[in-house]
């Protein structure tokens, strides 16, 4: 049985058909990517599979739970964390205070905790912090842990913000764009990390990319969607022999 | 000659500089005994002193009213705070920051709440001397502790969620007239309500469920508003809750039972001096608890990106209503105080000036930040007190310091500092030898 399985989903913005029968299914510990020309509506895509709209048709199921309709904070509960394609980190808030975030839903001391203090919430509050910093130090960036998030490099950026989605433990990773904007170099360390964080916790990685570099290096399988339909799905070698696939998106990049 | 100015200059800056060293040294409780030993000095001798320099009695709040009043008195008064407060809390941080030092290590390892406690025994003990010279002390006082409850709830919805409620006097006259209707029903006699239904004697006792009483059904307001601001995401809070505070002002002043417009009087004199204290502290504790806490730090993640909050797990509209709610309460509190303390209350005292001057002490403290509340609250209070004598110009001064304070730092004077108190209470590192 898929981790995720979603059939049919079919999302509208008004008129627009952003998505038309968009079928997934994301084994345990899977790599895969979705690929496609601007606008074509991938992160339409996460944007669905992680609650923040709700499908116009169709059904996402995880570990064979309707989830569609739930709300993102559900959703993400119950273990999909995700990037965003244009960071969306805490302006205000440090490092660490993002990966420690990201636990609120298994917070247990309650309101008494929070208002009142006490051992419990001294034990909950001690032990998201050591994880939080065994993440950081994970991601080679414990030593920004008391940064501003504001005042950090866009590549550190980035890195918190995956950060913060590994440490609400999901089952499915989304990278939205992980390496937009980036120069060779920092592409290939956030392509080490991406393998590191993979082969240390296991969970299944979905990711979005422009780059086909990153996507033929580190996926199984990839999708590649052209006016929110998708046109071809395979291996990365099917993919990149696939005439249809060639014709709408490839024929204006290289591959190597 | 520019050399001489640049000399000039960097000689003053040295000799600040040397200040803040000699300074830097001293801990929290030298302070504080600083300032008992000058309320203490001012107790024993403050009469004598203000009458050998000249003032007609002792200065009520630092000679500002005085100089205002009768400008010719400005040297007397300035004598006045030099030799009887400055003095003894320069001399105490200059000459006695090595045993302070060793007294604020032997505090630090005492049990944690006994530590506590002694600071602030300490601390009401000077604001207990202070206050005794006069009543006009006491009342002053009184209302600037109220002030730092209100504007720290205020801080919860506008700095710390970064939303902008306009709501909080409202639920203040909520707080004010729920406990009041209950002290003045179960513990006064009075035509409105008759009777003492309770024995009076308890009232002291209970009087803390009647402020609690006050702060929920503040509460109980608040989700009046909270439920159709927080449905969807966008600004509808502001204008929402503006809407509901003059409701609930035009609800009162139509409820003949506790008085209409003409407002109600003869509730009981609970809000001592260390009621009003107590209050305070819990509440600062209780609110700087929350905002500590993963779980308050929701607010800020909301703040700053409400669609990455949720994706993160966080449960974003529960937050904002527990938010709201619990700020609400504490305006109630707020409220049930002030009418303890002027053993009044009218409907008129929660219109849109209340709200303009929260508002003032919440933006001029400094936002996301507990000290700026406690800053805004007791400087504005103050600052109002000291510029009495000039009436209607003090509605001049004021908006205008704001408006400076607005264009150089948009957030207030003390803003996104976390407050500390363990980390307040630490020795400071005891000077080199040759300082
Ligand atoms: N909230 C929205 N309301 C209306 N239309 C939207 C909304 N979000 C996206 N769209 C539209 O849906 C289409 C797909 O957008 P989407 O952002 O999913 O594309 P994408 O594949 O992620 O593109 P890119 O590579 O530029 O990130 C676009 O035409 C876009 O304008
Ligand atoms: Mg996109």
């Amino acid at each position: 049985m898929p981790l995720l399985e979603v059939k049919n989903m079919t999302h509208y913005f008004g008129g627009l058909r952003a998505v038309h029968n968009y079928n997934l299914a994301i084994e345990p510990g899977q790599i895969r990517a979705l690929i496609g020309p601007n606008g074509a509506g991938k992160t339409t895509v996460f944007n669905l599979l992680t609650g923040i709209y709700t499908p116009t048709q169709g059904s996402i199921r995880l570990l064979d739970e309707e989830i569609s309709g739930l709300m993102p904070h559900q959703i993400a509960a119950r273990g999909l964390g995700r990037t965003f394609q244009n960071l969306c980190l805490w302006r205000h808030m440090t490092v660490l205070e993002h990966v420690k975030m990201a636990r609120y839903s298994r917070i247990s001391y309650g309101l008494t905790g929070a208002f009142f203090g006490g051992a419990k919430r001294r034990g909950q509050e001690a032990e998201i912090e050591e994880r939080a910093y065994s993440l950081l130090e994970l991601l080679g960036i414990r030593h920004l842990a008391d940064q501003v998030v504001v005042n950090l490099p866009y590549g550190a950026q980035r890195r918190v913000e995956i950060a913060r989605a590994i440490s609400l433990e999901p089952k499915i990773l989304f990278l939205d764009e992980p390496t937009a904007g980036m120069n060779p170099e920092e592409l290939s360390k956030t392509m080490d990390i991406i393998r590191k964080i993979h082969g240390e916790l296991g969970f299944a990685i979905y990711l979005i990319e422009h780059r086909l570099k990153v996507v033929m290096e580190l996926c199984e399988k990839i999708q590649t969607l052209v006016f929110g339909e998708v046109i071809a799905e395979g291996t990365p070698e099917e993919i990149r022999e696939n005439p249809k696939v060639i014709e709408a998106y490839l024929g204006k990049e290289v591959i190597h | 000659m520019e050399k001489e100015k640049d000399r000039e200059i960097s000689k003053r800056k040295k000799v600040t500089d040397k200040i803040r060293l000699w300074f830097s040294h001293v801990p929290f409780i030298g302070w504080l005994l600083g300032c008992l030993l000058a309320v203490v000095v001012e107790q024993i001798f403050g009469s004598m002193v203000a009458s050998m320099i000249g003032l007609p009695k002792i200065p009520a709040l630092f000679g500002f009213v005085i100089i205002l009043k009768e400008p010719f008195l400005t040297p007397s008064a300035i004598i006045y705070v030099l030799i009887i407060y400055l003095l003894p809390v320069f001399l105490i941080a200059r000459f006695g920051s090595a045993w302070l030092n060793a007294l604020a290590r032997k505090l630090l390892s005492l049990p944690g709440w006994m530590t506590t406690l002694l600071y602030l025994l300490l601390m009401y003990g000077i604001l207990h001397i202070w206050s005794d010279i006069s009543a006009y002390r006491v009342l002053t006082m009184k209302l600037m502790m109220i002030a730092v409850i209100l504007t720290l709830s205020l801080n919860v919805i506008n700095g710390y969620m970064g939303e902008f409620s306009c709501s909080h006097p409202g639920f203040m006259a909520i707080g004010a007239y729920v406990s009041s209707a209950l002290t003045v029903m179960l513990f006064a006699d009075d035509k409105l309500f008759g009777p003492a239904l309770l024995p009076p004697a308890l009232g002291p006792y209970l009087f803390p469920l009647a402020l609690i009483a006050g702060g929920a059904a503040a509460s109980i307001g608040a989700l009046v508003i909270a439920i159709p601001s927080f449905r969807t995401r966008g600004d509808y809070l502001a204008i929402i809750s503006l809407a509901f505070m003059f409701i609930v002002k035009s609800i009162i002043e139509n409820l003949e039972v506790v008085g209409g417009p003409r407002g109600m009087g003869s509730q009981p004199d609970y809000a001592n001096l260390p009621t009003v204290f107590i209050w305070t502290v819990a509440c600062i504790w209780i609110i700087n608890n929350f905002v500590t806490s993963t779980r308050g730090k929701a607010l800020n993640a909301i703040r700053d990106d409400e669609l990455a909050a949720e994706a993160m797990t966080v449960n974003t509209r529960q937050t904002k209503m527990t938010a709201f709610l619990f700020s609400a309460f504490w305006a109630g509190v707020a409220g049930g105080l002030f009418a303890h303390v002027l053993r009044y209350v009218n409907p008129g005292t929660f219109g849109i000036q209340k709200l303009a001057e929260v508002l003032a002490m919440v933006y001029f403290g400094g936002l996301n930040s507990v000290y700026g509340s406690i800053f805004g609250a007791v400087s504005l209070s103050l600052l109002e007190e000291f510029l009495r004598p000039l009436e209607l110009f003090k509605w001049i001064i004021i908006p205008l310091l704001l408006i400076f304070v607005m264009i150089y730092r948009p957030t207030g004077l003390i803003a996104f500092r976390e407050f500390n108190f363990q980390k307040m209470i630490q020795p400071r590192k005891t000077p080199d030898k040759e300082v």
